[in-house]
């Protein structure tokens, strides 16, 4: 049998026999599951209105008509009993309020002056959402009172505000549809998110194998039976072959987890709204099976294995030749940086792309090999054009082979050097340096 | 000679560090070969050469008449001073796999260390782990793993480091019944006295250079100086006095319940002169020929080198 094989063998079967192994695969999902749901559930608790205290001494808020609701219990502290130190002597005292909101008397009558002197004093930090809240109230009462001292109703201004719920089409589509811009960045995203999940999971394994291997003193044992590049391959390809296992049972899993925790919790105690703001779904709530149907399905299928495969390539043989070159992973620091710092722009970049998928940046961050396999995976979903495609695959494949003649070079000179820390310079050498 | 293994004029240098200048070597089949030289001296840079795990900078390795080819590796067995196992992996599991490596079938490789592990008495060990193993256990293990594919080349790179007394002479029995069986062995060693009464031929190395070769024996009666010790019993003025008139005296000292005395003959003279003049005024006790060991000639040569 071929000896790269019996390597991959034993990397593949030495690490889906361990009892880690077993755990990650059962608990992977039910986290992932977790994710997907808890925020959902956590929208769903109860969560009892806040205090709040108001002493308007301009009467601004009262005119506007200010009330309670559900999520705010005001109290209004009349200005000719309290001052503001005494309002603040009741915050303290009363447990029901969270914060005083302070509205001063504008003496000259100038609106901007509660612009610039409103105030909110909260026992602790003042929370975002309570600082929003009073700013929202304060911003309408203003407006309301400029309106009045221009003589125009409140009343038609808000009748007059129309909200747009915009329809948006895609032309180059098959059919005249509706685009379905919402569930093309979910997919897009969550593949790039999972590549990107992937490749340091297991490129970070392949780096541990083999400084075990050096610390174990088992490499030289090995180098006199198999070449060093072969050894490299067989360790990518055999970490890669037990990444792949897992990852499909995880799919598979998390898709039934979903689907029972989904119809077990979501239907009964949620409202639709809530639903969607936890999985970032379409609110409009029309035909979703559509909009998936709408979407490159084959492209993003043939996309994703082959960006998940070529990344994983890619940043294998990187994180191989960065084992190789030191003794243990406290050391690992000063070459993983150089590595991470692409993978993560590649995600943070993402996030532009999603608003913008055709423009110049998308288009150069899907096309660079290090950053492609997530920025891409991000695009496909918005129609790439085949050329592109094309570029950024022939492009992975180039990245691919030179980063593995680039990283075997490292590697077979690495493995043999113990006890000496490795520098860059020292590292260039290597890479310079002919054996054969 | 006939030669299994046969360098020539092999250079190598690292960044700013030469590790081997012109060496040649020829290593006799069926030998036990010494590679003898202090820390740094160029050994294990040459034996990953033998191994092809670094390819010489200049210079040929013939392996049983032929340029030495990476199909060759299945002949040589190699045993590297940086060695070390899986620690997670059981024993019988590594060994098969390490065996498998070098090309052996699975079912050959199974027999075999079948019968190694009955020979060592360590059956039991197959499904333990090696880092429930002592140290001395596992390298009893990478020993078996090492010469199972029966190669016809041996390399040991200090092997008898981590092994007690008693493995000790259990691995050197077990070579020696290799070598009977075949197979050509190379030593390689700082520890000089460790290899004495088991090579054959040596190679000392010293920066790179080799600086002296050959069967043990001529190497030694090329380093004999004629020098004998006589320990005896009687009056120690009369006897120094003695052979002072007809040799040279080294030495004399009190031993124990005798003296012992080391003289130097004039080459040429027979040890028997020197016993002839000090029969008639003392006991002789003892009497043998200062043989050096490998250690002082390596010491005289590299001294040597650094007076020229």
């Amino acid at each position: 049998m071929n000896k790269t094989w019996l390597i991959i063998r034993r990397e593949f079967l030495s690490r889906v026999r361990k009892r880690s192994f077993l755990v990650m695969t059962l608990l992977g999902p039910i986290l992932f599951g977790g994710l997907m749901v808890a925020p959902a559930l956590v929208a769903s608790i109860p969560d009892g209105p806040k205090g709040i205290l108001i002493l308007d001494e301009s009467g601004l808020l009262s005119e506007s008509g200010i009330q309670s609701d559900d999520k705010h219990e005001l109290r209004y502290l009349r200005p000719l009993e309290y001052n503001k130190e005494s309002a603040l002597a009741l915050l303290k005292e009363k447990e029901e309020y969270d914060v005083l909101f302070h509205v001063p008397l504008s003496e000259s009558g100038d609106p901007d002056f509660w612009k610039r002197n409103a105030a909110l004093y909260g026992k602790e930090d003042v929370s975002l959402g309570l600082e929003n809240y009073a700013t929202d109230v304060l911003e309408k009462a203003i407006l309301e009172h400029k309106l009045l001292a221009e003589n125009v109703d409140p009343a038609v201004v808000a009748n007059a505000r129309t909200k747009v719920d915009l329809k948006t089409f895609n032309l180059s589509e098959s059919a005249e549809r509706e685009s379905a811009t919402e569930i093309k960045i979910v997919v897009g995203y969550a593949a790039g998110f999972f590549i990107y999940i992937f490749i340091f999971l297991y490129s970070a394994q392949i780096m541990r194998g083999v400084i075990e291997e050096k610390t174990n003193r088992i490499v030289e044992v090995l180098i006199s039976s198999v070449r060093p590049f072969q050894m490299m391959i067989g360790k990518i390809f055999g970490i890669g072959s037990v990444g792949v296992l897992q990852f499909a049972i995880w799919v598979i899993l998390s898709i039934v987890i979903f689907q029972v925790a989904s119809s077990a919790f979501l239907d009964t105690q949620l409202d639709p709204e809530q639903i969607a703001a936890g999985a970032e779904v379409s609110t409009k709530g029309f035909d979703i099976i559509g909009q998936i149907e709408s979407l490159p399905l084959y492209t993003i299928l043939f996309g994703f294995l082959f960006f998940f495969v070529g990344g994983y390539l890619l940043y294998g043989a990187l994180f191989a030749a960065v084992g190789a070159a030191v003794d243990s992973e406290t050391d690992t620091q000063q070459f993983m940086a150089p590595l991470a710092i692409p993978l993560v722009l590649g995600l943070i970049v993402s996030s532009n792309v999603i608003e913008n998928p055709h423009s110049d940046l998308a288009f150069w961050f899907s096309v660079i090999p290090f950053t492609s396999p997530i920025v891409m995976m991000v695009r496909i979903p918005f129609d790439v054009p085949a050329w592109e495609l094309a570029l950024s695959m022939g492009m992975m494949i180039i990245g691919f082979l030179a980063t593995t003649w680039f990283a075997g070079r490292i590697y077979r000179v690495g493995i043999l050097m113990y006890g000496k820390k490795t520098s860059y310079k020292e590292l260039w050498k290597w890479i310079r340096y002919n054996p054969s | 000679m006939d030669s299994l293994l046969e360098a020539i004029e092999i250079n190598k240098s690292y960044e700013g560090h030469r590790a081997l200048s012109d060496l040649s070597i020829q290593i006799p089949r069926g030998s036990i070969y010494g590679l003898l030289g202090p820390n740094g001296a160029g050994k294990t840079s040459f034996i990953r050469i033998i191994n092809q795990i670094t390819a010489p900078d200049s210079g040929k390795i013939l392996f049983d008449g032929h340029p030495l080819k990476p199909a060759d590796i299945a002949r040589i067995g190699y045993l590297p001073e940086e060695r070390g196992l899986y620690k997670k992996m059981t024993v019988g599991e590594q060994a098969l796999y390490l065996c498998r490596l070098k090309g052996l079938s699975q079912n050959d490789a199974k027999t075999r260390l079948k019968e190694w592990f009955e020979r060592f008495e360590i059956e039991s060990w197959w499904n333990k782990k090696i880092e429930e193993l002592s140290k001395g256990m596992a390298q009893k293990v990478q020993f078996i793993v090492t010469v199972l594919h029966k190669p016809d080349l041996l390399i040991f790179d200090e092997p008898f480091t981590g092994f007690d007394p008693i493995n000790t002479e259990l691995i050197k029995s077990e070579i020696r019944r290799l070598n009977k069986e075949g197979a050509t062995i190379i030593f390689s060693t700082h520890r000089m006295e460790s290899v004495e009464e088991i090579c054959d031929h040596i190679t000392l190395i010293n920066k790179s250079k080799k600086v002296l070769e050959g069967p043990l024996k001529k190497v030694r009666d090329d380093f004999r100086t004629n020098t004998f010790k006589i320990a005896y019993t009687g009056d120690a003025e009369k006897v120094t006095s003695t052979i002072s008139q007809n040799f040279e005296l080294i030495d004399d000292h009190a031993w124990h319940d005798h003296r012992e005395a080391t003289v130097k003959l004039p080459e040429g003279t027979a040890p028997n002169a020197l016993l002839q003049s000090v029969l008639p005024i003392a006991v002789v006790d003892h009497f043998e020929e200062v043989i050096p060991s490998v250690n002082d000639i390596f010491i005289r040569m590299v001294q040597k080198g650094s007076a020229s």
